[in-house]
């Protein structure tokens, strides 16, 4: 708005500070309630005199916490590594053999992007008890790159249609064997949206609760959303506790943010746009 | 959203078609397998537990429309859905216009609305309960100062089906704002400045330029938001569990509910298929829509 005149470009910024601490606010008063003892009957507005540490020793001790944190590292590590493995390999036939058969393929795994994770918890649960994949992490896993798996066969799918084919080709007629190419040529190209489909399934894997909450009952396989509503749940009377426990979860994901915040947004544009 | 027809490779080995093998094995076991099973077990009186269970035909489906637990949660589904995504797009698209050109402060703006989108639903609704709550919740506590009774959000059907669709078009309003965004950036500036000569003022450049232009980003955010609300599920749990009674719940929360609290995994199961259905015709019907509108670039 370089043409707007001082007032509207001050009413512009009243609005924005407005959304801002609209956004922050929540995060805030996680922040004073988790600060404050149980007995503190304060307005969350107000800060603490002091910090009250037990809430985060409650949290780490009986709401076990860490033990969340480190299922949940697995499971994202994991699952993200094999929606991009797994997401690529399919990608690349159906980019490049643009068949009748493969174009039916593709607009298959593109329809699956539209059921809703709770709309089969009947016959997936009954599913993964069968096979022994309830409170496990390879259960979890195998569901997660299942569900996350036809965002990204449509992300590495339309990028490697941008890339030239020239390059394949050049390298086929020099004698690259399939293999060779799609190693060497091929998978080098697509680190730009690699990026964009691992903070995508990543960040969604990590946040998951849906699913995750029915399949993994047990405190030492749970990850960490289910974690942390269970503790809320539970601790309805420590909410400062539930806060701490909240705001532990958190810090993974911010340190994320912090780290990869461009390519955060601009990973989110790519998958947007694409 | 592909331009233009894309070229095969013309030397691609045929058996390298094999590589998606793994791919469709794992969708066939986990995806398929399950909304196939899915609609056999709709038609079945299985409780969830009991080895037994027989043929009911489509008696689920004919419960499922005079229960009454489930117009409202079917209704519940549709506000959280076309609520969230009104809202998310009038704020995202305010927000991106507002956030394209001003120059200070732009990018500290774009990472405070996106902030939330990152974090758990779970944990963002867990704050927004410390705002909510009856004793000691932010909103009542600031109502105190001007003398206001408290207010028991979370126990009131309409007003906790309006909390909720609020909590989740805020937390989500940014992946509206950087599609957006992403669309502004594309229209070449020479459009405004030659508008600009022809003496067009901001909101004729703003209708007859940014508007068109943005059909690809009104199309992607729209179906996005439209899908994210109408499966939700994490914020309806954590802000009301679907309460007081049933009248927050969601399609989703109901499921969940039926199978695990009630123990009637054969009805929930014809839940899920209409569930499935809903957001299959929703999201064909926009599509269509929206992209016949859209103009050729």
């Amino acid at each position: 708005m370089k043409d707007a005149s001082t007032p509207s470009r001050v009413l512009i910024y009243i609005a924005l500070g407005f959304v801002a601490l609209l956004q922050l606010l929540p995060f805030y008063f996680g922040i004073t309630t988790a600060a404050k003892p149980k007995s503190d009957l304060s307005s969350p507005w107000t800060l603490p005199s002091d910090i009250y540490w037990q809430n985060f020793a409650t949290a780490l001790e009986q709401g076990q916490i860490l033990t969340a944190i480190g299922n949940s590292a697995i499971v994202t590590v994991i699952s993200t590594v094999l929606v991009c493995v797994l997401g690529a390999l399919t990608a690349y036939p159906l980019a490049r053999r643009i068949t009748r058969g493969n174009q039916l393929v593709y607009a298959g795994i593109i329809a699956l992007i539209m059921i809703p994770p709770l709309s089969v918890l009947v016959p997936l649960y009954t599913l993964m008890k069968g096979i022994g994949g309830l409170n496990t992490h390879w259960g979890i896993i195998l569901v997660m790159v299942t569900g996350n798996l036809p965002l990204a066969v449509f992300l590495y799918t339309a990028f490697m249609r941008s890339l030239p084919i020239s390059i394949e080709e050049a390298a086929t007629v020099d004698g690259a064997n399939s293999l060779q190419v799609l190693f060497r040529v091929v998978f080098p190209m697509l680190k730009p949206v690699t990026a964009t489909v691992a903070i995508l399934a990543g960040v969604a894997i990590w946040n998951e609760f849906a699913l995750s909450t029915y399949f993994l009952r047990e405190p030492a396989t749970r990850t960490i959303a289910p974690a942390v509503a269970n503790f809320f749940a539970s601790q309805g009377s420590n909410p400062g506790a539930a806060a701490a426990a909240s705001l532990l979860s958190v810090v993974p994901v911010l340190l994320a943010y912090l780290f990869l915040q461009r390519n955060f947004i601009k990973g989110m544009v790519a998958g947007a746009m694409k | 959203m592909q331009s233009g027809r894309p070229r095969a490779h013309t030397l691609f080995p045929r058996r390298l078609n094999w590589l998606y093998a793994p791919a469709l094995l794992l969708f066939a076991v986990f995806s398929i397998y399950p909304l196939i099973s899915g609609m056999g077990l709709s038609l079945t009186n299985w409780n969830g537990y009991s080895p037994s269970r027989a043929f009911v035909g489509f008696d689920n489906y004919a419960r499922l429309l005079s229960d009454e637990v489930f117009r409202t949660a079917l209704l519940n589904t549709f506000i959280y859905g076309v609520g969230s995504t009104i809202i998310q797009q009038i704020l995202g698209l305010g927000l991106a216009v507002v956030l394209d050109r001003i120059v200070r402060g732009a990018s500290l703006m774009r990472a405070i609305i996106y902030l939330p989108v990152m974090v758990s639903p779970v944990v963002l609704g867990t704050m927004y309960y410390l705002i909510f709550r009856y004793n000691n919740g932010a909103l009542n506590d600031l109502r105190a100062l001007w003398g206001a009774d408290k207010v028991a959000w979370l126990a009131d059907a309409s007003v906790g089906v309006t909390v909720i669709v609020a909590v989740n078009s805020l937390q989500f309003v940014g992946i509206s704002m950087v599609i957006y965004l992403a669309g502004l950036q594309a229209v070449p500036t020479e459009y405004y400045e030659a508008a600009q000569l022809d003496g067009a003022g901001w909101w004729q450049r703003f209708r007859s330029i940014t508007v068109p232009l943005l059909q690809p980003a009104f199309a992607t955010s729209i179906v996005l938001n439209l899908i994210g609300g109408l499966k939700l599920f994490d914020v309806i749990q954590v802000l009301t569990g679907g309460g007081p009674g049933s009248s927050t719940h969601s399609v989703s929360t109901l499921i969940g509910e039926t199978y695990f609290s009630s123990q009637a995994a054969g009805y929930a199961a014809s839940m899920g298929v209409v569930l499935f259905i809903l957001i299959a015709v929703a999201t064909f019907v926009l599509n269509s829509l929206l992209n016949r509108k859209r103009v050729e670039q």
